[in-house]
């Protein structure tokens, strides 16, 4: 029973050295609770490959080796990332307003099918380059815009809860784009000359230029989804708008009384939020897939909660989330391959993450982290951003 | 004030050197008191003195660093609030810790439920109630829903909780800082049937005039240390106040004569209705000019909420028409008549005033930070909004670390400080001020009520709505009693008695007297 103890102690003493370390040395204070969240996912997936009957080392190793192991398979992984960016700030942005936007898989969508559509209209192949990438990049950022928009002015007009409503519009567009894909009867934007569902080809002046070669290819889109993540950490810190919205995130009651019109800042929000996944998709239809596929974004909306709320909706952490997240999903075919463990443990590791996030609990006791001045679900104070 | 029988004070609980430290503040410093059978024992300090931390060591929720608690002679280490409760300890919160869908005799044995077999026994659990409630004069009736019951008989609910687990020793946490004045007299007849009958019984409070209607005996805490113990018959207002701040304090506000100019607010046959659709304002017709306090007297729940939040924009209006400075202003936003120069201190602090998880600096310019002076092409200027913070700190004497300190970490009356800072500064033409010194000590009231005078003698016109008759009285030029959202009567000050006020306060009529 002694050694028990003994042994309980000197794993809580090896948890707060590294704990020590982390605090003293890499001052990572507000992310402390992610990073041991990630240790942790792995230490238990370990055990779970164990179980399988794999040694956990070989199979990390391979992860690893498909995440980063050379310079295609970095660039791999970064282009695997980048449309995460964008849905996790869709969530993030909107949280900072008190608002918890989980319909960045349909503003993905509609902003994905928007920029097709835009992308592949007949005038666009007559635009010099610099006119039409901006200009499809602009219209899946508005198509983005508007379907994160709806629920915001549902929201102020009616009440109706934006969880409710950005569901029913993930539905709604999810089943409207399969159907004006699909459909031949009447051709809506089906390309007729293709034996797969998809949209007509965009226009070649729309693509946006490629960085390198790998799989999938790694584009520009990359500087336009890290740059916005410093523009939206500078507006939220700094701007009398990024003000607002934290301070309707805050206390919608004080905002109201400080003046502030509370249903502006909401709808601007959402509008922002949904804007963020829309250039995502944007950047991916026009620098991956060259059309709109139903099933191009599949769950990497819902992804992006779970990256937005690891970075603890910090703009700049999220593209250090995304980054872990898309190589983790992109090193997982080496794992399957050579270690013969499937592609979904990586899945459950990630599914990990977001659960010992959450329940921070665990976290703080085995790590013996005190308690943070906010929880990563509470949304923190426009001094906490960045 | 019967001393229980039985001939020498006997001690159930006794509390010896206490000390207890939290991060930063050492709450308690080797405090020491004994409560006696059959006694009310105040306990009395300004906000931060530690009065909750000592009762909240009593009653379990805390253990102490240092010190011994005795009760009945006995010394006990409580884990949590149960140990406490089996022991005979029983707390009413300031907060009810009551489910409001509940019903009464539901909440009363939650947690301590009858049984038979594996359903409630409802039935005797209504008889025991009944016969609590008729030994101590607590109505209460088990069957009504706790969410439809008034602040007043909520409480009432509260003690017949701590009573039906055999409670002697009660803790009674602010008692009656919900209450209306009539329902304070109710529950001073209540308390002193407690002790009639031999409960035992530590009050918590800040309000003097109330210490000495109901104590027995006083302590009193300033800073985490007892510093003094009295009894009632040895007290007066004036040596316990100076007691609680430390210094003399000067209770009547000093104000030179009112000199009114020409109307700045006024409201004709103003209609407004609460969250549930109902019209609280009923008709509210008031002038207010430039350079006066009209104070707005009455029990709570007859409009004033409304009624302020109408005025400043933040509730649509039912009907009827607000004017400031000679422009129609009725149902305009709040920062478009806050522009005007209308500053409103809001009634609830914590959700209206103040942003909780901000720092001091931004909570200070919470309505003004889109100036041009703290905000140049969108972008916020840190450096002025500091600056200016820290000047407003200075001059409002806000105690704090630092404008950059979260605001939640201040005391109560240091948050109002810094929302009467805000509204208080700027060019102003009207203020409104809602209850503006609720919950606040000797030291910060003083303080707050010289610096509303401050603005009326330099032209300021004032609404101020308070439930506190002697805020009303001693601050406004003239008064006006609410009644069921409107207005029942107008005096001035100068000839008001608070008699004459309670009877418009409770009826809507003087009686015909006058």
């Amino acid at each position: 029973m002694n050694g028990a103890r003994n042994a309980n102690a000197g794993v809580g003493r090896a948890a707060s050295q590294i704990h020590r370390v982390l605090t003293e040395a890499w001052r990572l204070q507000p992310l402390y609770v992610s990073l041991y969240a990630i240790l942790l996912s792995f230490v238990v997936g370990g055990v779970l490959i164990s179980i399988i009957g794999v040694n956990p080392f070989t199979a990390y190793w391979a992860l690893l080796r498909g995440m980063v192991g050379g310079g295609d398979e970095i660039a791999g992984s970064v282009a695997r990332s980048v449309p995460f960016i964008g849905s996790a700030l869709a969530l993030a942005f909107a949280f900072r307003a008190g608002l918890f936007n989980i319909g960045a898989e349909g503003q993905l969508l509609a902003g994905g099918i928007t920029a097709a559509y835009v992308g592949a209209l007949s005038w666009m192949s007559d635009l010099p380059g610099f006119v039409a990438i901006p200009l499809i990049l602009i219209a899946g950022t508005m198509g983005g815009a508007i379907w994160g928009g709806i629920p915001g002015v549902l929201r102020t007009k009616t009440g109706a809860h934006e969880v409710i409503s950005t569901i029913m519009l993930n539905s709604l567009v999810l089943f409207g784009v399969r159907w004006m894909v699909n459909s031949r009867d009447p051709v809506v934007l089906r390309d007729t000359e293709s034996t797969v569902p998809r949209t007509d080809p965009i226009s070649d002046t729309a693509v946006l230029p490629e960085l390198v070669d790998s799989q999938p290819v790694l584009h520009v889109g990359l500087f336009a989804l890290v740059g916005i993540c410093f523009v939206v950490a500078f507006v939220l810190k700094r701007t009398t708008f990024g003000f607002e919205v934290g301070t309707v995130g805050l206390n919608p009651h004080a905002s109201h009384y400080a003046g502030i019109n509370v249903n502006r800042v909401i709808v601007a929000s959402m509008a922002a939020s949904g804007a963020f996944a829309g250039l995502a998709a944007a950047s991916e239809i026009s620098g991956t897939n060259g059309f709109f596929q139903p099933g191009t974004f599949f769950l990497m909306g819902f992804d992006g909660i779970a990256i937005a709320l690891l970075a603890r909706t910090n703009p700049v952490a999220i593209i250090a989330a995304a980054l872990l997240w898309g190589s983790m999903l992109s090193g997982a075919p080496l794992m399957q391959q050579e270690a013969d463990v499937s592609i979904d443990v990586v899945r459950i590791i990630q599914a990990m993450v977001l659960l010992f996030v959450a329940a921070d609990a665990i976290v703080r006791y085995l790590f013996r982290v005190r308690e943070l001045d906010q929880s990563p679900f509470k949304a923190t104070s426009i001094e906490g951003a960045v | 004030m019967a001393q229980a029988s039985g001939g020498a004070a006997r001690p159930v609980l006794e509390v010896e050197g206490i000390t207890k430290a939290f991060p930063g503040v050492v709450a308690n410093d080797d405090v020491s008191l004994t409560l006696n059978q059959g006694e009310i024992h105040c306990l009395l300090g300004e906000n931060g003195a530690g009065k909750s931390t000592l009762v909240n060591m009593v009653f379990g929720l805390y253990r102490p660093d240092q010190g011994t608690i005795k009760v009945r002679g006995e010394e006990v280490h409580f884990e949590d609030s149960g140990d406490a409760i089996a022991r005979g300890i029983g707390m009413v919160h300031q907060h009810f810790q009551l489910i409001p869908v509940f019903t009464v005799a539901e909440n009363i044995i939650l947690g301590n439920e009858v049984t038979k077999g594996a359903f409630l026994d409802l039935d005797s659990a209504r008889r025991q109630i009944d016969s609590l409630a008729e030994r101590y004069g607590l109505a209460v009736d088990p069957d009504a829903t706790v969410g439809d019951l008034s602040v007043g008989e909520q409480q009432r609910v509260e003690l017949v909780k701590a009573l039906f687990r055999d409670a002697d020793i009660l803790i009674l946490d602010e008692p009656t800082a919900v209450l209306t004045p009539g329902e304070v007299d109710d529950f001073f007849g209540v308390v002193e049937s407690l002790t009639g009958q031999g409960k035992s019984i530590i009050f918590i409070t800040h309000k003097l005039r109330e210490v000495l209607a109901v104590a027995d005996r006083i302590t009193v805490l300033r800073a985490g240390q007892v510093v003094g113990t009295a009894t009632a018959e040895g007290a007066t207002q004036q040596s316990l106040a100076n007691l609680m701040v430390g210094r003399d304090v000067v209770f009547r506000v000093d104000k030179a004569e009112a000199d009114p100019g020409a109307p700045v607010l006024r409201t004709q046959d103003l209609r407004v209705a609460d969250d549930r659709g109902v019209e609280t304002v009923t008709g509210f017709d008031v002038e207010v000019r430039a350079g006066e306090i009209f104070g707005i007297a009455g029990v709570e729940g007859n409009g004033q909420r409304e009624l302020v939040e109408a005025i400043c924009g933040m509730r649509p209006t039912a009907g009827g028409r607000v004017e400031m400075l000679g422009q129609e202003t009725t149902d305009w936003s709040p920062r478009k008549i806050n522009e005007l120069g209308v500053a409103h201190v809001p009634e609830n602090r914590s959700k209206h005033g103040v942003v909780a998880q901000y720092t001091i600096a931004d909570n200070l310019v919470l309505n003004r930070y889109h100036h041009r002076k703290f905000s140049q092409r969108g972008v916020r200027n840190t450096a002025a909004i500091n600056a200016e913070a820290q000047e407003l700190v200075e001059q409002f004497d806000v105690r704090t670390p630092g404008v950059d300190a979260v605001i939640d970490t201040l005391s109560g009356g240091n948050q109002q400080k810094v929302i009467v800072a805000r509204e208080l500064t700027g060019d102003l033409k009207a203020l409104v001020v809602a209850q503006p010194t609720r919950g606040l000590d000797v030291g910060s009231i003083e303080f707050i009520h010289r610096k509303i005078i401050e603005l009326r003698d330099r032209g300021v016109a004032v609404l101020l709505v308070s439930a506190e008759l002697d805020e009303i009285l001693s601050l406004s030029d003239r008064i006006g009693v609410l009644y069921r959202g409107r207005l029942a009567g107008t005096v001035n000050a100068a000839d008001a008695t608070r008699e004459e006020l309670g009877l418009l306060m409770a009826t809507g009529s003087s009686g015909g007297q006058r």
